[in-house]
C-alpha cells in the first residue's frame, strides 16, 4: 500500500493509489491531499488503476475531501477505476459526486 | 480458520490478506476473493474495531472462516454492545450522499451473498457463495 504525487507542469496534482483505501491508511492519503491543498494547490487527480480495492471509509474520504477542495474554488477528478470499483460507485450512487475518466492522461486533459 | 485480530485500525488490511490467502483455490472465483471479499471483509472489521471496540488495544475482533461446498462463511464478532442494522439510513438518499460516513453496512449488503447478524448485533456473517 503506497501513496504517490506528482504535480505537472500545468499545476494538477496526481496522486497515485497503489493496493487499497480503507480504513486504515485513508488518514494518511487525505493529509497528503490537504497538505498540497494548504500549499496552494487546487486541482486533483485521483489514479486508482493500481488500486485493489476501496472500503466505505476510503469512499468517504473521497467525498470529505472533494468538498474541501471545492471549498477552496478546487476541483477534485478520479480516474483509472477497474469494472468493480466504477460498480462500487454506482450503487453508493458516488458516481454522480465525482467527474470520473477512464484514465489520469483523460482527467488532466479535462482541466 | 480462526484468528484474533487487534483493535487497530492500521491492522485490518493486513488481517484481510492473511484471511484471503489462506482460501484453498477455487473456493471463489479469484475476482471474488480480490474485490467482494477483501472489501467487505475490511468493513466489517473496520466496523467492529471502530464502534464494537472503540479501538481499545486491550480488546481483540475475533475472525472465524468456515468452508463448505461452494460457500464462505466469515464471522466477525467484537465484544461490543452490538447495534440494530435495521435502523441505519440510506446512504444513497441526496441528503447524505456527501456524508463521510455510513455507507459500511451498505456496502457489504451488496458484496456478499448474504448477511446475517447474532442477536446481540455485535456480530456479522459474511456469506459468499461460489459462481
Amino acid at each position: 500500500m503506497r501513496f504517490t504525487l506528482k504535480k505537472d507542469k500545468s499545476g494538477v496534482v496526481v496522486v497515485g493509489v497503489e493496493g487499497q483505501l480503507i480504513v486504515g491508511n485513508r488518514q494518511e492519503l487525505k493529509q497528503k491531499v490537504l497538505d498540497a491543498l494548504e500549499e496552494g494547490s487546487r486541482k486533483f487527480i485521483i489514479d486508482f488503476s493500481k488500486t485493489g480495492y476501496i472500503d466505505s471509509s476510503g469512499l468517504g474520504v473521497l467525498v470529505s475531501l472533494s468538498k474541501k477542495i471545492r471549498e477552496q474554488g478546487g476541483e477534485l477528478r478520479l480516474a483509472g477505476l477497474n469494472a468493480d470499483l466504477q460498480t462500487l460507485f454506482e450503487l453508493t450512487k458516488l458516481d454522480t459526486l465525482f467527474a470520473i475518466t477512464r484514465t489520469a492522461e483523460e482527467a488532466l486533459a479535462a482541466f | 480458520m480462526k484468528l484474533d485480530v487487534p483493535s487497530d485500525l492500521g491492522i485490518v488490511g493486513a488481517a484481510v490478506e492473511l484471511v484471503a490467502s489462506h482460501l484453498p483455490p477455487g473456493t471463489l472465483s479469484p475476482r471474488r476473493i480480490s474485490f467482494n471479499l477483501r472489501t467487505a471483509l475490511a468493513e466489517a472489521l473496520g466496523n467492529a474495531i471502530r464502534y464494537g471496540t472503540g479501538e481499545d488495544p486491550d480488546r481483540v475482533v475475533r475472525v472465524r472462516v468456515e468452508l463448505g461446498e461452494d460457500v464462505v462463511r466469515i464471522y466477525v464478532v467484537d465484544d461490543g454492545n452490538g447495534y440494530d442494522p435495521r435502523r441505519l439510513p440510506d446512504p444513497t438518499q441526496p441528503d447524505n450522499l456527501e456524508r463521510e460516513f455510513g455507507r459500511g453496512l451498505f456496502v457489504i449488503r451488496h458484496l456478499v451473498d448474504d448477511v446475517a447478524f447474532n442477536e446481540k448485533g455485535n456480530g456479522i456473517c459474511l456469506t459468499l457463495r461460489a459462481g
